[in-house]
C-alpha cells in the first residue's frame, strides 16, 4: 500500500474553559489515504469536529493543539501541518490548495454580498496565476461539474438565490476550484433533506472517483457512513473507539461502545413494540380540509396579491391511542399543520372536529379565546428543541408546574407532589425542581418537556420532531418512554417527523406531506415498504440506510 | 460541549451526561453576575459609580461646608494640600494634619487681591470634626462632618473657593447629588413611559406598533438642544428651585423614553415567538401572566442594561441647560450649575479648579457608560 496523504499521529486539541481543560480530543492517530473515504463518526462532543478543523489549524481560540503531528505526503514532500502554525502564508499555501473544506450550513460559509462566480473565481486567482477570463471558464465548469444547471448564469446569482442543496453544491465546488487532494466535508448533509443529500453524496462519490481524492468525511449519521465510507473510526468523547472496514465495523463491531451505538441505530430500523389498541375506532380529531394561507406582498391599500399556501386542504383522522406520523421535507408545512391545531396559527379554511372526553365535539377551527382556553390542557405539544421551549429563567418545577397552575385547582404542596411524581415517571431524579434546564443535556431537557406535557393527563399530543435534536442514541429511549406514557394514559399522538426511520418505529399510520398538501397516507409498513406515490418513492429510497451491503459496490459476502 | 474523562460503559443511560458545574442550580442573576465579571472595566466602573451615589447619599456629612456658606475674603482662592507633619519647634517633628493659611496681597499692576500660601499659618484639621449643623436627608439632627478645621473660623479650601468665597469642594459634593439623582430618577420615569409603551407596541403589534414607532420616530427627530431650550423658557422664572428640578426632570424623560421603548420593543417581538413563550401559551397562561411571568424576566437584564446606558445621556443633558442657564437656578447646586462659573475668561485663567465639577461629569459619565457595556454583555448569560 503507498504511503497515505495525510498522516494523524496522537493529535491532542486542549480548550481551556472556566477552571479546567476541556481535552476535546485526546491523542488520536490515524491514516487517510488517497482515493479513499474515511468516516469519522460520533454523537455530539465526541471531538469529531474538532478533530477536522485542526487538521486545517482552523480551531477556534483558546482551543488549541496541544500534541502530536499531522502529516500531509504530498508532491513527494512531507508537510507537518502543526508545525505551520495558524497563520501565515505556509498554512494558507495547504488551505483550499492541498485541503479543501465544506461545512455543515452552507449559508454562513457563503458570503451573501457577492454573487457565487465572485467567490469562487477569487479562490481560483489566490492560489493561481491565470487571467480572470481563464478563471470564470474554469468556475463554469466547476458549477456545471456539480450540477448546477445554467452555470454561466449561475455564477452571477447570489448565495440566497439559491436553494439549501443548490449553495452545498456551490460550496463543493468552491472547494474542488483548486483541485485539493484531500476534501474534508464536516456534516455536510445535516441540514439538507433526505433526497438533497442523496444527491449530494452521490456527488461526492463520483467526483471522489475521478479525482482519487481522499475525503475525510464528519458525520453523525450512521446511514450515511454505511452509504459512503471505506474506512470507520468511531468517537466518543474525544477518544478514538474503534477503526474498521466499513463492512467490518458494522457486520462485527468489537467495542462496546460500537455495539451500543450501532444498536441504537439498527433499533430504530424495525417497527418498535406498539401498545393494544381497542377493536373500533373512535376518532379524537378530524381535521377537515383545513388550509392555512399567508398573505405574501400585501399592499398598503389592496387586497393581497398572492398567497403562501403553507396548508393547502389537509383532511386527517387521529383516533384514539393512535399514534399518526406526518412526515415530509422542510417547507411541507407539517410543523405548520402541528400549530395551527393548537391554534399557535388560526387557519383560513376548514375544520378540526375534536372529540372531547365526555363525547361533545368541537371545531377547534373556529374556536373563541375562551373556547381554547379549556381545550389547552386536553390537547398538547411537544416541540422540536428542547433548549428552547424551556424557559431558561425558571426552575424545572416552574416549568413542569405551569400547566397545572391554570389548568387544575391544585394546591402548591398537590403540584410539588404531581412533578415530583412526573419526573420520577419521565426517568429523571425527584430533586431537581429547583434547578435550570441549562443544568440538564438535551435528552433530559425533553424528558422535562415530555413531563410538562403529560402533567395535565392530556388526549392528545402534538409532537413537532421531538427527537431531531436528539443523539441517535437518546432517541429511542425518548420514543419508548413516549410510548409507555401513550399506553398508560391512553394517549394519541400526531407526530411529525421527517425521518422516515423515527416514524416507522413510532407510529401506527403515517401521512406523507409535500407543499402543503397529503400525497399520500396508512399504514406504516405499507408507506415504508410498498409506497405508491412517486414523491413517497423517492422520499423512502432517500433514507440512507445502516447497512453498507445495500451499497451498489458492496462486495459479496464472503 | 459535555465532555467527562470516564469511559464509556454500556449499562449507563447515554444521556446522563450531566454537566457537573458550578452552574447546577445557579439562576438568572448569579450567571449574570458570573458573567459580569469578566469585564474588569466593567467592575472597576461599578466601584466608582457605586462611590459617586455614596457620595451623593451622605453629602452633607462628607462636605466640610453648606453649599451656600461664603466669605467674601477667599473669592477665588487657590486649593490648599493637606499636609501630615508640622514642625515642632525643637528640630523635630510631630503627627497633625493640617493646611496652611493664605497670605493675601494686592497686585498693584491688576488690581486684584492674590494669594500665596503662608507656610507659616497652620490650619489644623481632624475627621469628624463638629461644624455647621445640617439635617441629614431632612431628618436627623447633626454637625457632624468628615473633614474639617478644627477651628470653623480658619478657612479650608481643598478644591479651591468660588467667585463668592464659597468651597467649591462642599458645592460639588452637594452637586453631585442633584446631577446623580436627576439621572436616577429622570431615567425612572423614562422607564415606565418607555416599557409601558414599548411592550405594547411590541407585544400587540399591527396598527398600534406602527402609530407608536412613527410617534418614536418622530421624537427622536427633533432636535434636542432647542426642544429643551424652548420647553425650559416656557417654564416661569418665579417657580421654587423644587419645582424647576422636577420640570426639568419631566422634560428630559419625555425625551428620553423613547430609546428604552425600542429596547423593550425590541426584546417583547423576538420573544413573541420563542418556543418557551408559545409552550406557555399553549399551557393556558393568561395573558397578564405570559408577559409578566414569562416574558418580562427575560427583559430585566436588558432593560438594566438601558437603564445604565441612559443615565449619563440625563446628567449630559441636565449639565448642559444648566450650563445655558435655563436648567436648574442657583441657589440649587448640579454640576452643571457649578460649571456656570467657568463661562468667562477670568476662570479659566485664574482660577482652573472651577473645573472640577467638569471632571466629576466626564468621571461619571464614563464609568456609567462602562458599567453599561458590561452589563449589556452579561445581560443575556444563555447566549452562545
Amino acid at each position: 500500500m503507498s504511503a497515505p496523504i495525510l498522516s494523524v499521529k496522537n493529535l491532542s486539541v486542549d480548550f481551556p474553559l472556566h477552571k479546567r481543560v476541556l481535552n476535546a480530543v485526546k491523542n488520536i492517530s490515524f491514516d487517510l489515504h488517497r482515493g479513499e473515504t474515511l468516516c469519522l463518526v460520533g454523537e455530539s462532543g465526541s471531538g469529531k469536529s474538532v478533530t477536522a478543523r485542526a487538521i486545517l489549524q482552523l480551531i477556534a481560540k483558546p482551543g488549541a493543539i496541544t500534541g502530536g503531528q499531522i502529516i500531509l505526503n504530498s508532491d513527494g514532500k512531507e508537510t507537518d501541518i502543526v508545525a505551520l502554525g495558524s497563520s501565515g502564508p505556509a498554512i494558507r499555501g495547504v488551505r483550499g490548495r492541498k485541503i479543501a473544506m465544506i461545512f455543515q450550513e452552507p449559508m454562513t460559509s457563503l458570503s451573501p454580498v457577492h454573487t457565487i462566480g465572485h467567490q469562487i473565481i477569487e479562490t481560483i486567482l489566490l492560489h493561481e496565476k491565470i487571467s480572470k477570463d481563464e478563471a470564470r471558464k474554469r468556475a463554469a465548469a466547476l458549477l456545471d461539474r456539480v450540477r448546477i444547471p445554467i452555470p454561466e448564469q449561475a455564477l452571477d446569482r447570489y448565495s440566497f438565490e439559491f436553494s439549501g442543496g443548490m449553495r452545498q453544491r456551490a460550496m463543493i465546488a468552491m472547494a474542488l476550484s483548486c483541485n485539493p487532494e484531500v476534501l474534508i466535508a464536516d456534516e455536510p448533509t445535516t441540514a439538507l433533506d433526505v433526497t438533497t443529500q442523496a444527491e449530494i453524496l452521490s456527488l461526492i462519490k463520483e467526483l471522489q472517483r475521478d479525482r482519487g481524492m481522499a475525503v475525510l468525511f464528519i458525520t453523525h449519521d450512521m446511514g450515511v457512513v454505511a452509504q459512503i465510507a471505506d474506512r470507520v473510526m468511531v468517537m466518543f468523547r474525544g477518544d478514538k473507539v474503534e477503526e474498521a472496514n466499513v463492512f467490518d465495523l458494522f457486520e462485527r463491531p468489537q467495542q462496546a461502545y460500537t455495539k451500543a451505538l450501532l444498536g441504537s441505530v439498527l433499533k430504530l430500523e424495525t417497527p418498535g413494540p406498539r401498545p393494544e389498541r381497542p377493536a373500533t375506532e373512535t376518532p379524537v380529531a378530524q381535521i377537515d380540509d383545513l388550509a392555512l394561507h399567508f398573505p405574501l406582498n400585501a399592499g398598503f391599500f389592496g387586497k393581497p396579491t398572492a398567497y403562501l399556501k403553507a396548508i393547502d386542504g389537509v383532511s386527517l383522522t387521529i383516533n384514539e391511542g393512535e399514534t399518526v406520523g406526518v412526515v415530509g421535507e422542510s417547507g411541507s408545512g407539517k410543523t405548520t399543520l402541528g400549530r395551527t391545531l393548537l391554534r399557535v396559527y388560526t387557519p383560513t379554511e376548514g375544520q378540526v372536529n375534536y372529540r372531547r372526553s365526555d363525547g361533545t365535539i368541537v371545531d377547534i377551527a373556529s374556536l373563541r379565546k375562551e373556547g381554547m382556553k379549556s381545550l389547552y390542557g386536553e390537547v398538547r405539544m411537544i416541540f422540536q428543541d428542547p433548549h428552547s421551549s424551556l424557559n431558561p429563567r425558571m426552575t424545572i418545577y416552574q416549568i413542569i408546574s405551569e400547566p397545572l397552575r391554570t389548568n387544575t385547582k391544585m394546591t402548591e404542596a398537590q403540584m410539588r407532589d404531581r412533578v415530583e411524581e412526573l419526573l420520577a415517571r419521565v426517568g429523571l431524579p425527584t430533586d431537581i425542581g429547583d434547578r435550570y434546564p441549562h443544568a440538564f443535556s438535551g435528552g433530559q431537557r425533553q424528558r422535562i418537556s415530555i413531563a410538562r406535557a403529560v402533567a395535565v393527563r392530556p388526549r392528545l399530543i402534538i409532537a413537532d420532531e421531538p427527537t431531531s435534536a436528539l443523539d441517535v442514541s437518546l432517541r429511542h429511549q425518548v420514543l419508548d418512554l413516549m410510548r409507555d406514557l401513550q399506553a398508560e394514559f391512553g394517549l394519541s399522538y400526531l407526530f411529525i417527523s421527517h425521518d422516515i426511520s423515527v416514524i416507522r418505529y413510532f407510529c401506527d399510520r403515517v401521512a406523507v406531506m409535500k407543499n402543503g398538501r397529503i400525497v399520500e397516507i396508512g399504514d406504516v409498513a405499507q408507506i415504508c415498504e410498498r409506497p405508491q406515490h412517486e414523491y413517497t418513492k423517492t422520499l423512502i429510497s432517500a433514507v440512507p440506510r445502516p447497512n453498507p451491503r445495500l451499497r451498489a459496490d458492496a462486495p459479496a459476502l464472503g | 460541549m459535555t465532555l467527562e474523562a470516564k469511559p464509556f460503559d454500556p449499562n449507563e443511560l447515554l444521556d446522563q451526561q450531566v454537566t457537573a458545574g458550578q452552574f447546577q442550580a445557579a439562576g438568572q442573576w448569579a450567571m449574570v453576575w458570573a458573567k459580569f465579571k469578566k469585564h474588569k472595566l466593567a467592575v472597576i466602573s461599578l466601584v466608582v459609580v457605586g462611590l459617586i451615589y455614596f457620595v451623593a447619599l451622605f453629602a452633607e456629612f462628607l462636605a466640610p461646608y453648606d453649599p451656600g456658606k461664603f466669605d467674601p475674603r477667599y473669592t477665588y482662592v487657590p486649593p490648599q494640600s493637606i499636609g501630615f507633619f508640622v514642625d515642632d519647634g525643637a528640630g523635630g517633628s510631630r503627627f497633625q494634619p493640617h493646611v496652611t493659611g493664605y497670605k493675601i496681597e494686592l497686585n498693584p499692576v491688576s488690581f486684584r487681591r492674590e494669594f500665596t500660601t503662608d507656610p507659616e499659618a497652620i490650619i489644623p484639621i481632624g475627621f469628624f470634626v463638629e461644624g455647621q449643623p445640617y439635617k441629614l436627608w431632612g431628618l436627623f439632627d447633626s454637625n457632624w462632618h468628615l473633614i474639617g478645621p478644627i477651628d470653623q473660623s480658619q478657612p479650608f479650601f481643598l478644591a479651591g473657593g468660588d467667585r463668592l468665597g464659597r468651597d467649591l469642594l462642599s458645592r460639588t459634593i452637594h452637586g453631585t447629588r442633584i446631577s446623580m439623582s436627576i439621572g436616577l430618577v429622570g431615567v425612572g420615569l423614562s422607564l415606565v413611559i418607555g416599557m409601558i409603551l414599548g411592550g405594547i407596541s411590541g407585544y400587540r403589534g399591527g396598527m398600534v406598533d406602527r402609530v407608536i414607532q412613527r410617534v418614536i420616530e418622530f421624537i427622536r427627530s427633533v432636535p434636542t438642544i432647542p426642544l429643551w431650550l424652548g420647553l425650559a423658557a416656557a417654564m416661569p422664572k418665579d417657580w421654587p428651585p423644587l419645582q424647576v428640578y422636577f420640570s426639568i426632570l419631566v422634560i428630559l424623560s419625555l425625551i428620553g423614553w423613547t430609546e428604552i421603548a425600542r429596547v423593550v420593543r425590541g426584546r417583547f417581538l423576538s420573544l413573541r415567538s420563542e418556543d418557551f413563550v408559545i409552550s406557555a401559551r399553549l399551557d393556558g397562561v393568561s395573558e397578564f401572566r405570559l408577559i409578566m411571568r414569562h416574558m418580562m424576566p427575560s427583559l430585566y437584564s436588558h432593560i438594566i442594561a438601558a437603564i445604565t446606558l441612559a443615565i449619563p445621556n440625563m446628567i449630559l443633558a441636565e449639565t448642559s441647560l444648566s450650563f445655558l442657564g435655563l436648567g436648574l437656578q442657583p441657589p440649587i447646586v448640579s454640576w452643571g450649575v457649578l460649571l456656570q462659573d467657568t463661562q468667562n475668561l477670568r476662570a479659566i485663567t485664574q482660577a482652573p479648579w472651577l473645573f472640577i465639577p467638569g471632571i466629576c461629569v466626564v468621571i461619571a459619565v464614563l464609568s456609567l457608560n462602562f458599567l453599561g457595556d458590561g452589563v449589556r454583555d452579561a445581560a443575556d448569560p444563555y447566549a452562545k
